[in-house]
């Protein structure tokens, strides 16, 4: 063998073992996690974690069905509040915006993206939670899903805004010209004609984001309240549930791990199995949509 | 190069051999942890040669470590529980220093004073609105530390007598700092923090008409009190008591005092 040759394959095996690496980090982590939480699935049960209602480590009551509530509320409500704004913007930056206006757009979107969480939390915990105060309803206290959502919304916007920009961007121009050749305007060629074709790629995009907003931490326990409590609508209408207090999945593993031991401590990996498996579930369709758009988007 | 190569390592096993030969490894309450790095500090001057290590975890990972000797000394900042004594029966609990808790409102609650019983009531949720202990009707916002916290259970234990628990709608905040923000910056709301971390931005209450000072703590006056403890698993090594009697001794309780607690012997 030549001496290129060598170099060839010695290469080929240093990057399968990068490639490898990836895959047993994964892998280990998963298994620890899933070792440590063992004994809170065996002594609690799986059934009796995730649909009980009371979480009370002192009094050996693990459920995390408020906590399950909590995460899927506050991620509803970011994703209706974030969505209409991201998806504009997708539009905007992709089809209508003058160039030196995109120039100005697109970055700020970016540095939206690389703002620390914690930074949105102060700002939340500042801005958002005394305005949110400012609503005359009974149990209102600023904290809450409302606030969250609010954060949470800003936080997921540059994911969702420049996903589905490259999504509507990748509509061939002909399907534009075609649907300006038939007497379109500009917004029923973008309703009727580009939307559409970008329609698995925005649903990518959401599931993106999605996954962005389970997993936020930080931010969450500065502005949610963080109670152990099944969010309600608190005697009002049922859109007064945002203004309930919550705790997220990832919130109840942050603020309760330091102190944690025995029982109490596996029952917060238990809480990390069911974010794992949440967040592998958001991700496998993430992916399950992007392939199906790569291959609408060749034929 | 080569001379650099020989310093790292003459630091290196320069810093073993002061570990191996006075080392002192603290772990538990981070309430006490403070403390305890100041008495560290003070106790490394007049013992040269003596390192003190200290970790932080909450006070039910000072009694674990204290317990199966992963630490020379564990902390805890309430009383150790029944439970615990059984799981490590030759715990040996020195009380170094004492804390007040004071119950602290924020700045829109004209309320000055509550009886313990009262406070209970409001934590538990059976008092949920201020008019019922002599305020504005408006409901009260609890404001409490987590699940595990050594304030929140010796809280627990001094105000609820672990008879009752802390309403599930309280807001809850990881640290002491956290609570008194919270407290100062949500209006008709109330939490509970060592008085260490007073400051003039909420007020505290007093319980039963006394009011919440170190004086009246001393005293014995004021109600919610709770020991900080230090635990060694039986007799401690002589290093360890060494640092133990410096605490106990006037030097070491004025530092006490100077950092807010409650002596718990003569002072300088």
């Amino acid at each position: 063998m030549t001496r290129k040759g060598a170099v060839e394959s010695a290469m080929r095996t240093v990057l399968l073992c990068a490639g490898l690496a990836s895959l047993l980090i994964v892998a280990m982590t998963g298994i620890f996690i899933l070792r440590e939480a063992m004994p809170a699935f065996r002594e609690v049960g799986v059934w009796r974690l995730l649909s009980g209602s009371e979480w009370r480590p002192g009094q050996e009551l693990y459920g995390l069905l408020p906590m399950i509530a909590g995460s899927g509320l506050v991620t509803l409500g970011a994703v209706c509040l974030g969505l209409p704004i991201a998806l504009g913007c997708g539009i905007f930056l992709a089809e209508t915006a003058p160039g030196w206006i995109r120039g100005v757009v697109k970055p700020s979107i970016e540095l939206l993206a690389g703002i620390p969480s914690v930074v949105y939390g102060l700002f939340g915990l500042v801005v958002l939670v005394p305005a949110v105060r400012g609503f005359d309803y009974p149990g209102n206290a600023g904290f809450g899903l409302l606030s969250a959502s609010i954060v949470l919304a800003v936080m997921i916007l540059p994911t969702i805004a420049s996903v589905s920009e490259v999504a509507i961007r990748s509509v061939p121009d002909e399907y534009r010209k075609g649907a300006l050749a038939l007497g379109s305007t500009r917004w029923e060629m973008i309703r009727t004609v580009v939307l559409p074709a970008a329609r698995s790629g925005i649903l990518s995009a959401v599931v993106l984001g999605l996954g962005r907003a389970v997993g936020e931490t930080i931010a969450m326990i500065m502005v949610i309240g963080n109670s152990v409590m099944m969010p309600s609508a608190m005697g009002g209408p049922l859109p007064g549930i945002f203004l309930s207090r919550a705790r997220t999945l990832t919130g109840n593993i942050a603020v309760e791990m330091s102190y944690a031991t025995g029982l109490h401590s596996s029952a917060l990996f238990a809480t990390g199995v069911v974010l794992f498996v949440l967040i592998m579930l958001v991700n496998s369709a993430a992916r399950a949509l992007m392939a199906r758009n790569a291959g609408g988007g060749r034929g | 190069m080569n001379s650099s190569v020989m310093y790292a390592a003459a630091v290196i096993l320069s810093t073993c051999g002061a570990v191996s030969a006075e080392g002192i490894t603290v772990a538990g309450s981070t309430t006490v942890q403070p403390l305890a790095e100041k008495l560290a500090l003070a106790y490394e001057t007049v013992a040269p040669g003596v390192t003190v290590e200290i970790s932080g975890g909450g006070s039910s990972v000072g009694v674990t470590s204290a317990g199966n000797g992963s630490a020379d000394i564990g902390t805890c900042s309430r009383e150790v529980t029944q439970a615990e004594f059984e799981r490590f029966p030759d715990l040996e609990a020195l009380c170094i220093a004492r804390d007040g808790i004071a119950i602290i409102v924020g700045p829109d609650v004209p309320v000055t004073n509550l009886s313990k019983s009262q406070v209970r009531d409001i934590f538990a949720g059976d008092i949920t609105d201020w008019s019922e202990v002599g305020g504005p009707s408006e409901p009260i916002l609890l404001v409490s530390r987590e699940e595990g916290s050594g304030t929140r259970a010796a809280f627990e234990n001094i105000v609820l007598a672990d008879a009752a628990l802390i309403s599930g709608a309280a807001v809850l905040q990881p640290s002491n700092g956290a609570i008194v923000t919270t407290v100062a910056t949500t209006p008709y709301s109330i939490g509970y923090v060592s008085f260490g971390y007073l400051d003039g931005s909420v007020t505290a209450l007093s319980i039963n008409g006394v009011a919440a000072t170190v004086e009246n703590a001393l005293a014995a006056r004021y109600p919610i009190v709770r020991p900080l403890l230090m635990l060694t698993d039986g007799e401690p090594s002589p290093a360890v008591r060494g640092w133990l009697d410096f605490i106990m001794s006037p030097a070491g309780q004025s530092i006490v005092e100077s950092e807010g607690y409650l002596s718990v012997g003569p002072v300088e």
